[in-house]
C-alpha cells in the first residue's frame, strides 16, 4: 500500500534519513521505533508529505506522492505534538475538518469522541486544554474519518492509564478491519499486543524490518522489549538507550 | 479553498486589531476631510498617511498573522489540501479582510467629501499597496522560520520602500543632474509601487503644476491610457511576483 524506496533526507549537516526502503501493506501494523532523533517522525512527515526528501519516491497505492495532495484523504494522522490553533473551539475544528473533507455522515467515526468525552469540552479554546487532552483531540481527529492508513506518532505518550487503554482497543479494532496502522512509540510494552511489524530505525539507517513472530523466535523472547534489547546487546550498539528502557520499564511496575 | 478562506477571515474578524485599524482610517479620514475645506488638499494630506501607514500595518499585520497560523497550516496539511491552495486561502483571507478595512475606513469618507477621479485613484493605490505589501510578507514570512527574523525582515523592507529609496533616488538625481533623467526616474518609481502610487496621484492633482518641465512630462504620460495601463500593468506585477516566489518557496518548505 505504500513503498518507500531510497528515501534520503538531511537537514543541514544532520542525516536524517539514510536510504530507506520498506513495503507496508494492508492488514499490518507496524511499529517504527528507535532512539530520539532517528528518523522516525521524518519518515512519517515524508510519507505525508509534510517533509520534502531530497531522493528517493514514495509510493501510495502504486501512485507516486507528488505534490497531489487527495491520497492524504485516505490517512489519518495523528502528530506528537498536537498543535492547532489557538482561538478556535474544539468542536469548530471538528466541525471545520469535516466541512473540509466533505465526507458523507456515514463514513465518519465519532467512537473516540465519545469515548473521550470529547462532546463536554467542545466549546473550551483549544489553547485551554491540557496536553493529554489535547492528545485526545489529535486522537479523535485522526480516526474520525475511517481512513484506510492509520499514522500514530507517539500515540499513548501524555494520556492516562484508562485513555491509552480506550485508544489501544480502538487501534486493535482498526485492526481487525484489515487497515494498514503505523505507529512509533517508546513504550514497547503498549506496543506488543498490537503490533505484527517491526521496523528499527537509529541515526536515519533502517537496521530491521521484520515479522514479530520471527523477531520473537530469532531472539527466543516473548516480551517485544526484551526481545528488542537481546538483538540490540547481540550486536552491541546503542546499548545506552536499552538500559534506560528498562528503567522506564521497572517505574511502571512500581507505580 | 473558498471554504479555508473562510475560516482564515474568520479567524482575522475576530481578532480587534483589523477592527482597530479601520476605525483609526475611518477617523483620520474623516477629520482631514474636515479640517480642511479644500478637499484636494484633504486628499494630499491623506495621501501622505495612506502611504506610509497602509504598508506597514499590512506588512506586520501579515507577518505576525502568518506565524500565529503556523498550527493552522500544519493542521491542513495533513488534510488533502495541496500547498498552494493552502497559501492562496491564507492570502485570500489576509488581502480581503486589509482590503475591505481599508474601503471602509478610507472609501466611505472619500466617497462623500471627494467622489473625483483623484479620490478613486488614491483608494485604487491604497488597495493595490495592500496587496502588494500583503504579498511582500507572505514572501518574508515563508521564506524564515524565526518569527522575530521574519517581522524583522518585514520592517526592513518596508523602511527600504518608504524611506531608504526615496533617498537613494534623490542621491542619484543629485549626481547626475547634468544629464537628462526624466525617462530613467520613470523607471525608477516603477521599481517602487509606493512612488509609483504617490506620482500616479499626485500629477492627477493641480500640484503638479509645480513640478515643472518633469511634471509637464510625467503629467502627460500618466494621464495617458499607456500611463494608466502602466501603473496598473506594475502594481499587478508587484502583486503577483512576491506571491509567485512564496509559492515557490512554501511548496518545497518542510514543515
Amino acid at each position: 500500500m505504500i513503498r518507500i524506496e531510497h528515501i534520503n533526507k538531511k537537514f543541514k549537516k544532520l542525516i536524517a534519513l539514510d536510504d530507506i526502503n520498506a513495503v507496508f501493506e494492508k492488514g499490518q501494523v507496524i511499529s517504527l521505533i528507535g532512539p530520539n532523533g532517528s528518523g522516525k517522525t521524518t519518515l512519517i512527515k515524508s510519507i505525508l508529505g509534510m517533509v520534502k526528501a531530497d531522493k528517493g519516491k514514495i509510493f501510495f497505492n502504486n501512485e507516486l506522492i507528488n505534490g497531489d495532495p487527495s491520497y492524504r484523504s485516505q490517512i489519518g494522522y495523528m502528530p506528537q505534538i498536537g498543535r492547532y490553533p489557538d482561538n478556535m473551539k474544539v468542536g469548530q475544528l471538528f466541525k471545520m475538518l469535516k466541512n473540509i473533507r466533505n465526507v458523507p455522515a456515514e463514513k465518519i467515526d465519532e467512537e473516540l469522541v465519545e469515548k473521550f468525552k470529547l462532546r463536554e469540552i467542545f466549546n473550551k479554546p483549544m489553547r485551554t486544554l491540557s496536553g493529554g487532552t489535547r492528545q485526545k483531540v489529535s486522537a479523535a481527529l485522526a480516526f474520525l474519518f475511517d481512513p484506510d492508513v492509520l499514522i500514530l506518532d507517539e500515540p499513548t505518550a501524555g494520556l492516562d492509564p484508562l485513555s491509552s487503554e480506550i485508544l489501544k482497543e480502538k487501534i486493535l479494532k482498526e485492526k481487525s478491519k484489515n487497515k494498514l496502522i503505523l505507529i512509533t512509540s517508546h513504550i514497547l510494552s503498549d506496543l506488543d499486543e498490537l503490533t505484527t511489524h517491526i521496523m528499527y530505525l537509529q541515526e536515519g539507517k533502517l537496521l530491521f524490518f521484520k515479522e514479530m513472530d520471527q523477531l520473537k523466535e530469532e531472539t527466543g523472547e516473548l516480551k517485544l522489549g526484551k526481545a528488542i534489547a537481546r538483538i540490540m546487546k547481540g550486536e552491541k550498539f546503542n546499548s545506552e538507550w536499552i538500559d534506560k528502557m528498562f528503567e522506564v520499564q521497572g517505574e511502571n511496575k512500581v507505580y | 479553498m473558498l471554504k479555508l478562506s473562510k475560516y482564515v477571515l474568520y479567524d482575522i474578524v475576530r481578532n480587534k486589531v483589523i477592527l482597530a485599524y479601520t476605525i483609526f482610517l475611518f477617523i483620520i479620514s474623516f477629520t482631514l476631510f474636515n479640517m480642511e475645506d479644500n478637499s484636494s488638499k484633504a486628499i494630499l494630506s491623506l495621501l501622505n498617511i495612506i502611504l506610509i501607514v497602509v504598508p506597514l500595518i499590512s506588512m506586520i499585520f501579515t507577518t505576525i498573522h502568518y506565524y500565529n497560523s503556523y498550527e493552522f497550516i500544519e493542521l491542513m496539511l495533513s488534510q488533502p489540501m495541496s500547498r498552494k491552495k493552502i497559501l492562496l486561502s491564507e492570502y485570500g483571507g489576509i488581502g480581503l479582510s486589509l482590503v475591505s478595512s481599508f474601503l471602509i475606513g478610507v472609501g466611505i469618507p472619500v466617497l462623500l467629501f471627494s467622489p473625483d477621479s483623484v479620490g478613486f485613484s488614491l483608494l485604487f493605490t491604497g488597495v493595490s499597496l495592500t496587496l502588494v505589501f500583503t504579498s511582500l510578507a507572505f514572501l518574508t514570512s515563508v521564506k524564515s522560520r524565526d518569527k522575530a527574523r521574519g517581522i524583522g525582515f518585514a520592517l526592513l523592507l518596508w523602511f527600504y520602500f518608504a524611506l531608504i529609496y526615496d533617498g537613494l533616488i534623490l542621491m542619484i538625481l543629485f549626481t547626475f543632474s547634468d544629464y537628462p533623467l526624466e525617462k530613467a526616474t520613470l523607471v525608477l518609481s516603477a521599481l517602487n509601487p509606493i512612488d509609483l502610487g504617490r506620482i500616479s496621484i499626485m500629477l492627477k492633482m493641480d500640484v503638479s503644476a509645480l513640478m515643472g518641465y518633469t511634471g509637464a512630462l510625467y503629467k502627460d504620460f500618466f494621464g495617458s491610457a499607456t500611463g494608466i495601463l502602466f501603473t496598473t500593468g506594475i502594481m499587478f506585477f508587484w502583486i503577483v511576483a512576491p506571491l509567485w516566489w512564496a509559492l515557490r518557496v512554501f511548496k518545497k518548505k518542510d514543515l
